[in-house]
């Protein structure tokens, strides 16, 4: 395997790792209204989430730091051509993340509804925003031999990059609802089960699309177009089964393995293309062409070796710290001990 | 304005804004971590109630900081992708290593310090703060790497091919002397601006006689730093200077508006008009020698004139105009000094009075030390001017120029919607940040009761924090 081939496997991991970890983060901040009523129950639908959201955004970061460092190219062309759905991703990416930090700040009903909306539609947009920028990495942007974009706005939404994008929403609103089944209880937990098994009929539906439009628009040989989404259909339909048994642990890892499956799809069809040119193949951006030089790949493949396993470890360990499920707030009378002690997180939910 | 006007001032705009609240977070967060210590050792309760209440502070301004950015990791692609595509061999490689060393490190360790109370054991949650710290102080350093590139290139080679630098040398990048004492300066900097904010709520609190005794301690905590950190932020910028002279002449003597070469040089306090236009201000208070020892660190130092670097610089890189806005340099280096050296007299004031027992009464100190506040941000934006102002024309000193570096493909029009959307935001969070600190820091203290202990057996509850 040459260097920029790792890197590229590389960047894979850093976003599917993202939309594993994150987008439960976007499925909370889009459920809470939904899985919680009064305001106490919204706050704890949010701090299901609180302890790990920042760093399962740095995911983002890292992935997006990633392209630049590795393939230039890819990350000016890219970033140029979807300048303003970015601009509208940023300004989504802000309002959730200080929503967080912000709603619990004031009492007034009307200060916390305001930031449970900047929650749900920042976490909206996000995966769909996303979404529509990697599906037009693999459905083509009119881009020229100099490595331009020569489009407009119109160009930057394509009907594939808008699947792929509705797909990852529907992804994150069930997997935010099978985390939310793992870390709450009681009424939150009911409602969050109940969720789940609604966004499982769209998920499934958006998925057969994608595993029909995937292949169709990337012309890659079944088993690297049809197979992976189409198993992913088989994880979700898992995790609907799994939710109705309960199991909320294994129906959590269902859900990660099913969006874990659409992303991994999304770049196993792209290689060995990073950016498909739709005004002429010749002008596609490839792993070899876009990538930096080898010193650059070697010194930055000793940094990756080195830190991400200890990333992996203290992040992990962050989940198991905060492995029980929310009870209640601890400024109120001491969690009423009728529903049960707390019961401690299925095997198999580390993720 | 034209498209890279626009582009530049967006830039600015949104890299001046994440500035304001990245001090803070690698300040701030050295300081709360100071006050976690002391708690875990003393066990007193005024302690932990100080820790959660800059704690809070603290975290509402990570939370800007994180979101601000954002937008600057996504507008290097966003507006400036041939910048990019030109550098990213060399400059994306520490902007990695942040996210994979630093950011990681910061974000997972606040999730954990915030909802660790009485989860975790104390001396782990101790070295979850004091980790923060350290990922907010490191990820400095690798942005500080990859900017001081741009200011004066090291460990690269130039591809034949592509005409573009590609790493060649990663210790030389992480050892460019213009890295090494800006982020120096930088954390210098942010400890300054953290320990001023801590000392102005305490000083606020204190002319209001609330918790005179819980404040009266963060005051002389917030001194204890602020005073070695304002000398050290001056003598690590002096040297700074004497660097930036030897690499970037130009930012130098444009910070002097000094049109020709001179030796000895001397320094103006003020001076009325000057400019690119306008070569012959009038200097006010001139002292004498102090550009010499400001540029070379010697007493009899030549300091070389504007103009001719000016002719070197077309010389060597063809025609065109190679001298920074002089005005802008100027008044930016000035703004930054004289609020540096207003900074350490009220630091050396407080010493006096903590010396003498009277810091709790000394009414005029503490309004003073109330507004200073607004110091460490002046000073930082006033750094940050200097050093790229002072940089341009170039993007990268010597390889690429500025208006050589902007996304062709984006438009006027998108430029103009991102600014807009921008600002709006950024005022936005601007006056939701100040009113929650305000609002917080007047009742903040009275509802950080000490926490009970947890009951023995009972499965002990995650904070619900948010």
């Amino acid at each position: 395997m040459t260097l920029p081939d790792l890197w590229f496997l590389i960047i894979a991991f850093l976003w599917t790792g993202f939309f594993v970890l994150e987008g439960f983060d976007f499925g909370v901040g889009m459920l809470h209204k939904v899985v919680g009523r009064t305001d106490t129950e919204q706050r704890v639908a949010i701090n299901a989430i609180g302890p790990f959201w920042d760093g399962n955004e740095v995911w983002l970061i890292v992935g997006a730091a990633g392209i630049f460092a590795a393939f230039p190219s890819w990350y000016a062309t890219w970033f140029s051509a979807m300048y303003l759905p970015l601009v509208l991703l940023l300004v989504a990416l802000i309002a959730r993340g200080v929503s967080f930090e912000f709603r619990g700040r004031m009492e007034a009903t009307r200060w916390r509804q305001t930031w449970s909306w900047s929650l749900t539609l920042g976490s909206l947009l996000c995966p769909l925003l996303l979404g529509v920028a990697l599906g037009n990495l693999l459905a083509g942007l009119p881009v020229d031999s100099t490595e331009e974009f020569t489009g407009s706005v119109t160009d930057t939404v394509t009907g594939y990059g808008l699947l792929v994008g509705l797909t990852l929403t529907a992804l994150c609103v069930l997997h935010g609802a099978t985390f939310l089944a793992m870390r709450t209880t009681d009424v939150v937990r009911t409602r969050a089960q109940r969720a789940a098994a609604v966004a499982v009929v769209p998920a499934v539906l958006l998925l057969l699309a994608f595993a029909v439009a995937t292949p169709a628009v990337s012309g890659a040989p079944a088993l690297r177009g049809t197979v992976p989404p189409v198993l992913a259909v088989v994880a979700v339909l898992a995790a609907a089964l799994l939710v109705r048994a309960h199991r909320d642990g294994w129906a959590f890892t269902a859900t990660a393995l099913g969006i874990a499956l659409t992303v991994v799809t999304l770049f196993a069809n792209l290689y060995p293309n990073v950016l498909v040119s739709s005004t002429s193949a010749a002008d596609s951006l490839t792993v070899t062409s876009a990538a930096s030089g080898a010193y650059a790949l070697q010194v930055m493949t000793i940094v990756a070796v080195v830190l991400v396993p200890l990333i992996l470890l203290y992040q992990g360990w962050s989940y198991f710290v905060f492995r029980r499920r929310i009870v209640g707030p601890p400024t109120a009378e001491p969690p009423d001990p009728a529903p049960g002690p707390s019961a401690p997180l299925d095997e198999g939910a580390r993720t | 304005m034209s498209d890279l006007d626009l582009a530049r001032l967006q830039f600015a705009s949104t890299s001046i804004y994440h500035f304001l609240f990245v001090p803070i977070t690698i300040g701030l967060g050295f300081l709360v971590a100071v006050l976690h210590t002391m708690w875990f050792r003393s066990g007193n309760p005024d302690h932990k109630r100080l820790t959660k209440f800059f704690g809070t502070l603290l975290l509402i301004n990570v939370a800007v900081g994180v979101v601000t950015g954002l937008i600057q990791e996504f507008q290097f692609g966003m507006n400036w992708s041939a910048y990019s595509r030109y550098v990213g061999d060399v400059f994306g490689a520490p902007l990695a290593m942040e996210g994979l060393a630093a950011f990681f490190l910061e974000s997972t360790f606040i999730g954990l310090w915030v909802f660790g109370w009485n989860v975790l054991p104390p001396k782990i949650h101790l070295l979850t703060v004091w980790l923060v710290a350290a990922g907010a102080a490191g990820s400095a350093a690798f942005i500080m790497a990859a900017n001081s590139w741009m200011q004066h290139p090291v460990g690269y080679t130039v591809d034949q091919a592509t005409g573009r630098p590609e790493l060649s040398d990663i210790g030389a990048v992480m050892t460019n002397p213009v890295f090494v004492w800006g982020y120096a300066h930088v954390l210098t900097a942010s400890l300054v601006t953290g320990s001023v904010l801590m000392l102005a709520v305490s000083a606020w609190y204190l002319r209001r006689g609330q918790h005179a005794e819980v404040f009266t301690r963060s005051a002389k905590v917030s001194i204890a730093v602020l005073l070695p950190s304002i000398f050290l932020a001056l003598g690590v910028g002096s040297h700074l200077g004497v660097i930036e002279a030897t690499y970037q002449p130009m930012k130098i003597s444009a910070a002097e508006g000094q049109w020709e070469t001179c030796q000895p040089c001397s320094f103006s306090a003020f001076q009325i008009g000057g400019g690119n236009d306008d070569q012959t201000p009038t200097k006010i208070i001139e002292i004498p020698h102090l550009l010499s020892i400001l540029a070379t660190g010697t007493w009899n130092g030549e300091v070389q004139g504007l103009n001719e670097l000016n002719a070197q610089y077309q010389e060597e890189y063809g025609p065109g105009d190679y001298v920074p806005n002089v005005f802008v340099q100027y008044w930016s280096m000035r703004v930054m000094a004289y609020l540096g050296s207003l900074a350490a007299l009220v630091a050396l004031w407080g010493l006096w009075l903590i010396w003498r027992r009277r810091l709790p009464t000394a009414r005029v100190f503490l309004f003073v030390a109330t507004w200073a506040v607004a110091f460490p941000f002046l000073m930082n934006t006033a750094g940050w001017m200097l050093t790229e102002n002072g940089r341009q024309p170039w993007i990268v000193q010597g390889l690429m120029l500025t208006k050589d570096g902007i996304s062709t493909s984006v438009g006027r029009t998108e430029l103009i919607i991102s600014i807009v959307v921008f600002y709006t935001i950024f005022l936005l969070l601007g006056a939701v940040n100040v009113y929650l600190m305000m609002r917080y820091a007047r009742r903040g203290l009275e509802l950080e009761e000490p926490d009970e202990p947890p009951v023995e057996g009972e499965p002990r509850v995650p904070a619900l924090t948010f």
